[in-house]
């Protein structure tokens, strides 16, 4: 095993010494290669189908704008519960208080997935029980889409909460005495004071959540398959018996969506805190 | 005459800590009260109170013909009423406190906006008017971090007046001011006083005190201990702890 080690020590040296004079991200740019070209040899010895991929990769897919409406509507749901739930958190009325305490301690306390499979099929039995009012039926029962949505945007609102709550308490106290001195109302200094500036500080987070939803949003392919990305992927898979093919389909879809959204988060980010900086360092 | 300020045997508790005991003070309309004591003493208090920043826990307040009796709950009814005195009386302080998303023009025109509902051209125009008077027409569009401490006072001066306050009320305007940039803050006031503003104001500018107060208030451990015009009380007086503290920052 030592002369193993020492041998590998040997090869490193010799890989170092020859590439000393190469530029750091050329060296980047040639592992990246590798791993490309790996890759690509594992497809092979899977004997990738194209076949099957031309069949039925567009029907996978075809769940892409469902998965990417989901998690629109579920971080639009989830910021306004997390900015009542930041409310709630920081409110002097103890019914708020409460109930925004409740909220956060339940969702973060139980399993995504188990939120997700009672929101799509426990509310609807609770709707056709003898006593429930019929009204309920309406209610209770969704598209799968909206189910969606609502479990997402109901989990993410809470782990939310925190970060809304951080962004309302970066803004001093001596503003908001200020706008109270002025005659502000708690809601207009909220509004006009509070919310201003805080946004400053929610949306490069909510940016992060909207990305770690878009991968969470796979859960849902477990209550219905073959609706979304990885419901359609799944399904095909097991049913074509070519769960590699289907599922890396998939999986590379995820990581696409995942880095675009991120290449645009990172630039989002940049700009706000550049802007604070420039803000900041001007004074005096 | 009246006074606009009646303050009637007024405590504050913090828990079981009382820092106000029993103040009582009347301001006639027009008078500049200066209002010094040690660290601690209740000044801030004493002045948050008048705006109910901070709840009287005992004794009555009445601003401007609005009259409040302390309470044990702030309802609905209430809250509208410290509005009312809130709109009466501008509040400056120590750190100034301006809105840093909001450029000069639209800190002064916010409340007046926001809370009378005056339309934006007329709040502007007044608000330019203002910025004028405190020598700051030309930062109109600046935004408050690209000021000076002196400058951001003069602002939070300005602000406070768009909303057509009766009374001004300073807590240590120029305390967190370098010392070289405490004079434009106090020429402010110096001129706002001269225009007849009632002020009351918590400093130990005694030079300013001594020009431009029309009388002056020694607090001490929450309550008056001595008040009398500044000439009198800057070098006569009576009693023992107010001479040694009058000694200190003189
Ligand atoms: N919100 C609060 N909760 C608890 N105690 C408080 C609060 N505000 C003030 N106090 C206490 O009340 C006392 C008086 O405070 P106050 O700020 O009125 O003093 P001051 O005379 O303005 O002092 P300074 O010159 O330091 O500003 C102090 O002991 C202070 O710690
Ligand atoms: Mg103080």
């Amino acid at each position: 095993m030592a002369g193993v080690g020492a041998t590998m020590g040997r090869v490193r040296d010799r890989v170092e010494a020859g590439s000393s004079g190469m530029p750091f991200r050329v060296k980047l740019g040639l592992v990246y290669t590798g791993i490309a070209i790996l890759l690509i040899l594992v497809f092979f010895w899977f004997q990738f189908d194209i076949a099957f991929m031309r069949e039925w990769g567009p029907f996978i897919l075809g769940g892409i704008p469902l998965t990417l409406a989901i998690c629109f509507g579920g971080i639009a749901l989830a910021m306004v519960l997390a900015l009542f739930g930041a409310l709630g958190r920081l409110s002097k009325s103890a019914v708020a208080r409460g109930i925004a305490n409740f909220y956060v301690s339940f969702v973060r306390g139980t399993p995504l997935v188990v939120q997700i499979l009672f929101i799509y099929f426990a509310l609807p039995q609770l709707a056709f029980k003898p006593s429930s009012p019929t009204f309920l039926q309406t209610i209770f029962i969704f598209p799968v889409a909206f189910a969606a949505i609502l479990a997402l945007g109901i989990n993410y609102g809470a782990y939310m909460t925190e970060i809304f709550r951080a962004g309302i308490q970066a803004v001093g106290g001596g503003q908001i005495e200020a706008a109270h001195a002025l005659g502000m109302t708690d809601a207009q200094t909220t509004r006009r004071v509070v919310l201003p500036q805080a946004v400053r500080v929610i949306i490069p987070p909510t940016g992060n959540e909207f990305i770690a939803m878009l991968k969470d949003s796979a859960l849902i392919g477990i209550a219905a398959s073959g609706v979304e990305l990885f419901g359609r992927a799944q399904n095909t898979g097991l049913g074509q018996n070519r769960p590699f093919e289907a599922l890396a389909l998939a999986a590379m879809v995820y990581w696409l969506l995942t880095s675009i959204f991120s290449f645009f988060q990172k630039r989002l980010e940049n700009r706000i805190s550049r802007g604070h900086v420039r803000i900041e360092g001007g004074g005096h | 005459m009246d006074p606009i300020i009646r303050v009637e045997d007024l405590e504050k508790h913090f828990g079981d800590l009382q820092v106000l005991r029993g103040v009582s003070l009347d301001v006639e309309p027009g008078e500049v009260i200066v209002i010094f004591g040690r660290s601690g003493s209740g000044k801030s208090t004493l002045l948050r109170c008048v705006n109910f920043l901070e709840e009287p826990t005992g004794g009555c307040i009445e601003v401007d013909g609005v009259r409040m009796e302390a309470a044990r709950h702030v309802l609905r009814a209430r809250r509208e009423q410290v509005r009312q005195i809130r709109m009466k009386a501008g509040m400056v302080f120590q750190d100034f406190n301006l809105f840093p998303h909001l450029s000069v023009i639209e800190n002064l025109i916010e409340a007046p906006c926001v809370v009378k509902k005056e339309s934006k051209g007329e709040a502007r125009e007044f608000g330019l008017q203002l910025l004028d008077k405190v020598g700051l027409a030309e930062k109109a569009d600046e935004y408050p971090i690209r000021l000076s401490g002196g400058q951001k006072q003069r602002v939070a001066i300005a602000r406070a007046l768009c909303m057509r306050p009766k009374i001004m009320l300073f807590d240590e305007p120029t305390s967190a001011l370098d010392p070289e940039l405490v004079a434009e803050v106090l020429e402010v006031m110096r001129d706002l006083a001269k225009e007849g503003m009632t002020m009351m104001v918590v400093t130990h500018e005694m030079g300013f005190a001594r020009e431009v107060a029309s009388r002056m208030v020694f607090l001490h451990e929450g309550k008056v201990l001595e008040e009398g015009k500044p000439a009198d009380l800057i070098s006569g007086a009576r009693d023992e702890r107010t001479r040694r503290f009058l000694e200190a920052v003189l």
